[in-house]
């Protein structure tokens, strides 16, 4: 993509400020962002809103400086994928050092930010999950197993647990269900997604299931992992941690998810393939995250003004 | 450098320290707006 000159005269160049906001990762950032907000919102107990949202910056600046570790680990990797070649790093804009530094030193202030402001239950959580993402997922597992997935889904899960912890103060069950609830559900989405977009990982040596296992392998993954995900997405409801608003929510959109990924874990591809199944599944995986983080939230605040009775 | 990337140059530096200020001065406000918060949270 980039030719070798305008290489070199960017290297003589400062890098742009996006590019390092690009470094962040800003739309993995909005459902983080989205989750952090449930888990603090749904949580039981009142925090000041500047703390409230203090918390959430701090949990997005850390997910900001995971994702540019990330990008510094990975940008071999990235410069040998047509979807990846342009970023700051492979394009040539930005110095390797640089996205390293910024990305250890945006998760140690979110950290510290965490710690001093909210607490330190919250800010061990929040470099947990930093160390989880940036190091666990992306160094060590994701180039040498094809669960990759369900290990990054790991990483995604810790917003809306810290988000919790960050009001509450103590880990419980509610916060753990969260966390457990989008650790299923991260399988089911990707590997839809993975089925129907032709992806060079392959090339690049990062195992992927579909690529590694085969489809019938994912197909029957993701089965596994849609029909793990029902109970664990009804059981806030089941243990009492929330009323019947986010129980009926999260019964008919389960029921819905599994009746759409069951198409996707039986059949097989024929050719001319036009993967209509998957992506609807992909599709519905995205709305169902959505709706049913917005229903816990709904009910807490209906069960606060006293609405449910 | 040429004219041209001596202004690009410029250009750079000029807009990475408007967002460094900016960064800068939110934190600011931001860690006034917690102090006054926890001086006088009664936990």
């Amino acid at each position: 993509m980039t030719t070798a000159a305008p290489q070199t005269l960017e290297r003589m160049l400062p890098t742009e400020w996006r590019d390092f906001f690009t470094l962040t990762k800003p739309r993995v950032m909005t459902l983080v962002i989205f989750t952090a907000i449930c888990g603090v919102l749904a949580a039981p107990g009142h925090i000041h809103p500047v703390l409230g949202f203090t918390a959430i910056l701090a949990i997005s600046m850390g997910a900001g400086g995971s994702a540019a570790l990330n990008h510094w680990w990975e940008a071999d990797l990235d410069a040998g994928m047509k979807r990846t070649m342009n970023r700051p790093l492979p394009g040539g804009r930005m110095r390797l050092d640089d996205a390293r530094d910024f990305g250890i030193f945006l998760s140690a202030v979110s950290v510290g930010l965490m710690g001093l402001a909210i607490g330190w239950l919250a800010a061990g959580l929040l470099l947990g999950a930093i160390i989880y993402y940036a190091v666990i997922y992306t160094m060590w597992l994701k180039p040498r197993t094809p669960q990759n997935i369900v290990i990054g889904g790991g990483a995604g899960a810790f917003p809306p647990l810290i988000g919790w912890v960050a009001v509450t103060g103590d880990i419980t069950a509610m916060p753990l269900l969260l966390f457990a609830i989008i650790f299923f559900w991260t399988p089911p989405h990707f590997w839809a997604l993975a089925l129907f977009v032709q992806s060079d990982y392959a090339k690049v040596g990062i195992p992927m299931l579909p690529v590694v296992a085969g489809e019938k392998v994912t197909r029957r993954q993701i089965m596994i992992y849609t029909v793990l995900l029902t109970p664990i997405a009804i059981a806030p409801w089941a243990i009492g941690g929330t009323g019947w608003i986010y129980g009926s929510v999260a019964v008919v959109l389960s029921a819905l998810f599994l009746l759409l990924a069951l198409p996707v874990g039986s059949r097989t591809k024929t050719a001319d393939d036009k993967m209509l199944p998957e992506k609807r599944l992909f599709k519905y995986s995205i709305v169902y995250l959505f709706v049913l983080f917005a229903a816990l939230v709904a009910d807490r605040v209906a069960a606060y003004q006293g609405w449910m009775a | 450098m040429t004219p041209e990337e001596e202004r690009e140059f410029t250009r750079r530096r000029k807009a990475r320290n408007w967002v460094v200020a900016g960064t800068l001065l939110f934190f600011v406000v931001l860690f006034y707006a917690i102090t006054i918060v926890r001086i006088g949270d009664p936990g």
